[in-house]
């Protein structure tokens, strides 16, 4: 019996997935709990007056701890920062068909979150839109809760 | 709505990476052949060494290996290590043991479960043997070995396996 590389290769579908679970602390534990809740968003206000969504746990300019009692409601409505268009939705996206991964600054807020626009076409985006949120059916903390954002009018 | 639930404290994040993997010549020779229930390796030029399963290239001596050979579905565990922990989608009970197991004519090992051994009696130098599925479920894959078992032979002596682990250099 020979060995050679002639014959075609065999080839196997494989997965490698880890099933992670992450402790989200007291601040996102609080924005989650308010999205899955009450279908309302917060923001973090820092010492220099800016108000951070998502909020963190940690002030950018001073290093100091910041506190539950610094968040503030924000949103829901907000307006598009920056977008690129998936056109081949992939398996596990929020949106299955072709839609937009957007930075997306909610009213109130002066930075911006990540999350998916369902605009429908390429050409409904431009940056600066104004977008709201469409929560999940089913609401179990995380940012799942929120299924996408879709165009405000 | 407001309702009572407890605040989030965790979320998930699961991550998965779906691959389409080509196996490459020598890793299919090999599963052609499990799938007959068949074991194959490959024999290098130079040193004579059979390594299973069979590969391109040498690792020693970087030659071209063309010679495959077959072996028997019986060798020895030179190591093993005992699962004492569960973990996420675990199939079996714990403890068990997945052993290194140097088939019978072979200079590398394979990876395999051993079982009907209490994982007390396990050892280095243990012979075993594989217990197959049945043919109708043979597939490409070296789970057409549901596991190993002893053969109740004697063993191979331990200072055997430790002079052969040490001239052993592959990787």
């Amino acid at each position: 019996m020979q060995l050679n590389d002639h014959g075609e290769s065999l080839c196997g579908q494989h997965v490698l997935q880890y099933p992670y679970r992450r402790a989200t602390g007291p601040i996102l534990g609080r924005f989650f709990t308010e999205i899955r809740d009450n279908g309302r968003f917060l923001g973090i206000k820092t010492s220099s007056g800016s108000v951070l969504c998502p909020p963190v746990e940690v002030d950018p300019d001073t290093l100091e701890d910041l506190s539950v009692d610094d968040l503030q409601e924000v949103g829901p409505a907000g307006c598009v920062t920056s977008w690129t268009w998936l056109s081949e939705p992939r398996p596990g996206n929020p949106v299955q068909r072709p839609f937009a991964w957007a930075l997306i600054k909610l009213d109130g807020a002066d930075s911006a979150l990540l999350h998916a626009v369902d605009a429908g076409s390429e050409s409904v985006m431009r940056t600066g839109m104004r977008v709201i949120p469409r929560f999940a059916d089913e609401r179990n903390g995380g940012i799942r809760d929120i299924a996408c954002f879709v165009p405000e009018d | 709505m407001a309702e009572t639930r407890k605040p989030v404290t965790t979320i998930k994040t699961p991550v998965a990476i779906h691959y389409n993997y080509s196996i490459g010549a020598g890793q299919s020779a090999f599963m052609r052949a499990i799938r007959e229930g068949r074991i194959l390796g490959v024999r290098c030029p130079d040193t004579g060494k059979v390594y299973v399963p069979p590969r391109l290239t040498s690792v020693e001596t970087a030659s071209p290996m063309t010679e495959l050979v077959e072996l028997p579905d019986r060798g020895v565990v030179y190591t093993y290590c005992i699962v004492n922990i569960k973990f996420y989608d675990q199939v079996l009970d714990i403890p068990y043991a997945y052993g290194y197991i140097v088939l019978d004519g072979a200079d590398s090992a394979i990876m395999h479960l051993i079982q009907e051994c209490p994982v007390e009696e396990m050892r280095p130098g243990m012979r075993v043997k594989a217990v197959w599925k049945d043919p109708k479920e043979w597939t490409e894959s070296l789970e057409n070995i549901r596991y190993f078992k002893p053969t109740g032979e004697p063993d191979l002596p331990i200072e055997q396996i430790m002079n052969e682990i040490r001239k052993k250099s592959y990787a």
